[in-house]
């Protein structure tokens, strides 16, 4: 089985030779996104969730640090890294690979992503990745988002993301097929074009048997939440 | 707020700076460096045949918080330099920046080495130390002078070149105005630069809303308005995508003067006056028209042409259009330069009196590109869909025919190329958003938010098919060959280049010295891009070879082709690009003279 941690140094050295070779019409640039960094289930839990993107490179070749999580009353209750070489393949795509860490809840799982990340014609965002983990696991995600401009200001962007497991891993509480969904909708204003303070609600469903372990465990499957965020990038 | 243009500036360190011009005299009658009571901030003139041009950093409020630019001697603009035709100048320039710098003068011929451009030209003027210019002066007219250097003539690296003909000009005047447009922001270039890779439509508050929508499925049915989206949604480019950057970041300026004060140009009733017009901006082409009065415009890209009366025109990066505007009444008015995305403006009065102003006319609306901007092919066939209400007009060139088509090898001198339009393999990948499948000749096209001018406003708009030179076409040959190049960018990653390739990966272009060579140039982006090749002319082709006008810098509308004459006859490393400076990296190729 392919050891995903012993692919980390070699997939590094792979991404210094673009990145540093940095001529004037390309210089290297790094842009810092917080997508989400919002308060959920307010008053009662107050979770905390983030989602925060990094990218460092130049017009073709990036480096990509994508993180998500979970906080709830003092401690992180999910958490995941992923580290991904980005080439673009096309004017609005590319394709991304490398590593992608779930490091909360544990015990943690290593996955060897391949992902590709673009806009599709009538301006769908696309994030969606395959994630070959130890012991013959398979895991794929889809993510679209999509932007609806009331003002030049005021937008509003609906979201789906849906993730699928071709094992079931009872450690971390997952089934195989589609295991949960979530879609999100979110309206938010652009004090100015870095930060966007916003409101919204998300829901999740887990299903198959993924919800059946969360039944047993007499968590909920289907949850709605009203939220409260901001986005910011630099 | 004149006087916070100059706060660090003293008398004293400005007059040491102009030390071995011959004479320090100014446009208008108004002391410049003395009192705060200047009605006419025009900038300061050098004139003779030795300058010292010092470059320094110097602080500026243009927007109400100050600001650190570049100068040339101190004045920004820089000093206009006034010379005289046959003679030789002499152009000390000092650095005294902590980065190299260079001064290239545009639209002068002269010897290669004395172009300014570091890398092809020479090295470049180093921190601390001086190049001494010196050349022959062949030509007069109206031309510019900035730094080629980074971004610095964003910040403040550019000034007016007049240059006094030896011969008694075809025209008289009564005054003589140089009106240098330009666009400044308190953002360092670099940071403008950087947010465009980041976010290509950063500076862009015209995007397409929900209420657009609404609008056109009220106006022509929810179906249609849908179909009329498709090209636009499948091709995922935005038809409001007319500047990188806009008003949001620039103050646009007249002669140095920021639209709230509005620069100031006097004459008594019944004079002449010559306006000279030069578009020294990094990213912005203006739309010119002085309400109440008609122009003549008699000479582009300082040549002579044939006198062409017009309410307005386009004046596209680099470019320069001289014109002669006679007041007939003790009025003032208000001379109108806003920004092709109705985002802004650059104001100026011409005035018998410096109390008396006129009405600032409203912005017009701001332009929607249509299919043909896309290159989906012209002749008015999507104008039934085109939304923004301006429908194309039928393109073609100032002859009613087009004899140059199957007659030579690649169409006749003065007529445009008819070489097939053909995309390199280079052109296709991650860097290239787009290529015009159908790109036409369409000179007598004024541009995207022009079109139709004279039935909406009464007013006439200046074509590319109205310029003609004075004098006859010197050059008769036929073209021997014909380049096609075809400029190609990806906007979204903000990616420019020429046929699919940037300047980094790029070889230079080859000429052959003495040959008269086409160039025909394909925009295959949905932006304007303002082209210019060094050393020689560019001998635009609109439909009349025995009067080819000349120009050094060729706008390129979206979607389209323009062809032009080059008679190679001058030796050495030249610079060919895209005026635009955010585009310039890319977009540009250097051209060897052999
Ligand atoms: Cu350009």
């Amino acid at each position: 089985m392919i050891n995903v941690k012993t692919l980390f140094p070699l997939f590094f050295s792979l991404i210094v030779l673009p990145v540093i070779a940095g001529v004037k019409d390309d210089p290297v640039l790094a842009k810092m996104m917080v997508n989400q960094l919002e308060i959920r289930d307010i008053g009662d839990d107050n979770i905390t969730v983030w989602d925060a993107q990094l990218w460092a490179g130049q017009d073709l070749q990036k480096l990509w640090l994508k993180s998500e999580g979970e906080y709830t009353n003092g401690a992180t209750e999910e958490s995941e890294l992923q580290v991904l070489y980005s080439q673009a393949v096309a004017p609005y795509w590319d394709v991304q690979f490398g590593w992608r860490g779930d490091l909360k809840p544990s015990p943690d799982r290593h996955w060897l992503a391949l992902g590709v990340q673009g806009l599709t014609p009538y301006y769908f965002e696309i994030d969606t990745a395959l994630f070959v983990g130890n012991h013959g696991r398979v895991a794929a995600r889809i993510e679209a988002e999509y932007e609806l401009l009331f003002t030049q200001q005021l937008i509003l962007s609906p979201e789906l993301e849906m993730n699928f497991f071709s094992k079931d891993d009872v450690e971390t509480e997952t089934g195989s097929g589609l295991s949960d969904l979530e879609a999100g909708l979110r309206l938010r204003y652009e004090i100015r074009r870095e930060i966007a303070p916003y409101i919204g609600v998300n829901w999740s469903r887990k299903v198959g048997k993924t919800a059946d372990f969360a039944r047993d465990e007499g968590n909920s499957v289907d949850i709605t939440e009203i939220l409260i965020g901001i986005r910011a990038w630099f | 707020m004149n006087t916070c243009r100059q706060p660090v500036l003293s008398r004293r360190r400005f007059v040491t700076g102009l030390s071995s011009a011959t004479a320090l005299s100014i446009l208008g009658s108004t002391p410049l460096l003395l009192g705060s009571k200047r009605y006419s901030d025009a900038p300061p003139v050098m004139q003779g045949k030795l300058f010292d041009l010092n470059i320094a950093y110097q602080e500026m409020n243009f927007t109400g918080s100050p600001s650190i630019a570049t100068t040339i001697s101190g004045a920004l603009p820089a000093p206009i330099l006034r010379w005289k035709e046959g003679e030789r100048v002499t152009l000390r320039v000092h650095n005294n920046l902590d980065q190299t710098t260079s001064i290239h003068w545009h639209g002068i011929i002269l010897p290669t080495d004395m172009d300014g451009v570091p890398g092809l030209s020479f090295g470049g003027i180093p921190p601390g130390e001086s190049f001494e210019y010196q050349f022959d002066l062949l030509q007069s007219g109206t031309y510019w002078y900035h730094s080629h250097s980074g971004f610095q003539e964003q910040t403040g690296m550019y000034g007016a070149i007049i240059i006094d003909p030896i011969e008694p000009e075809p025209f008289s005047y009564d005054r003589d105005y140089v009106v240098l447009l330009s666009d400044w922001s308190d953002e360092s270039p670099s940071n403008i630069y950087n947010k465009l890779k980041k976010l290509s439509h950063y500076y862009n508050f015209r995007e397409r809303t929900l209420a657009d929508f609404f609008e056109e499925a009220d106006e022509h049915g929810v179906a249609n308005a849908w179909n009329n989206r498709r090209m636009w949604n499948q091709m995922r480019m935005s038809d409001r995508d007319i500047s990188d950057v806009t008003g949001y970041t620039y103050t646009f300026l007249m002669n140095g003067q920021a639209p709230a004060d509005g620069w100031i140009g006097l004459f008594d009733r019944g004079q002449k006056v010559r306006l000279r017009f030069i578009n020294a901006a990094a990213m912005t082409f203006f739309d010119v028209r002085i309400p109440g009065l008609r122009m003549t415009v008699i000479a582009a890209d300082g040549q002579n042409i044939q006198p062409i009366s017009i309410d307005e025109f386009r004046i596209g990066v680099a470019e320069t259009y001289d014109v002669i505007v006679e007041p007939e009444s003790d009025t003032a008015y208000t001379i109108f330069a806003q920004s092709i995305d109705r985002t802004g403006y650059a104001r100026g009065t011409l005035t018998p009196h410096p109390n008396l102003k006129a009405d600032i006319p409203a912005l017009d609306p701001a332009p929607i590109l249509t299919h043909a901007d896309m290159g989906m092919g012209g002749q008015g066939a999507h104008e039934g869909h085109d939304m923004s209400g301006s429908g194309m007009p039928t393109f073609k060139m100032k002859g009613s025919e087009m004899p140059g088509a199957g007659m030579m090898g690649t169409g006749q001198a003065g007529f445009g190329s008819s070489t097939p339009v053909k995309h390199s393999t280079t052109e296709f990948g991650p860097h290239v958003d787009m290529r015009a499948d159908n790109p036409n000749y369409r000179l007598d096209d004024p541009g995207v938010g022009l079109r139709n001018h004279l039935q909406r406003y009464d007013r006439t708009v200046l074509t590319y098919a109205d310029l003609q030179n004075l004098y006859k076409t010197q050059d008769t040959r036929e073209p021997q060959r014909e380049i096609q190049l075809h400029l190609t960018g990806n906007m979204s990653r903000y990616m420019w280049s020429i046929n699919g390739t940037k300047f980094a990966d790029a070889e230079p272009l080859h000429l052959s010295y003495g040959e008269r060579v086409r160039i025909t140039l394909v925009n295959d982006t949905m932006m304007n891009h303002p082209i210019h090749l060094h050393g020689m002319w560019s001998e635009l082709e609109t439909g009349d070879d025995h009067y080819i006008a000349r120009k050094h810098t060729v706008i390129v509308q979206p979607g389209a082709k323009i062809s032009y004459l080059v008679t190679a006859d001058a030796i050495g490393r030249w610079a060919y690009h895209c005026h635009l400076l955010y585009h310039m990296p890319g977009m540009f190729r250097e051209v060897i003279v052999s």
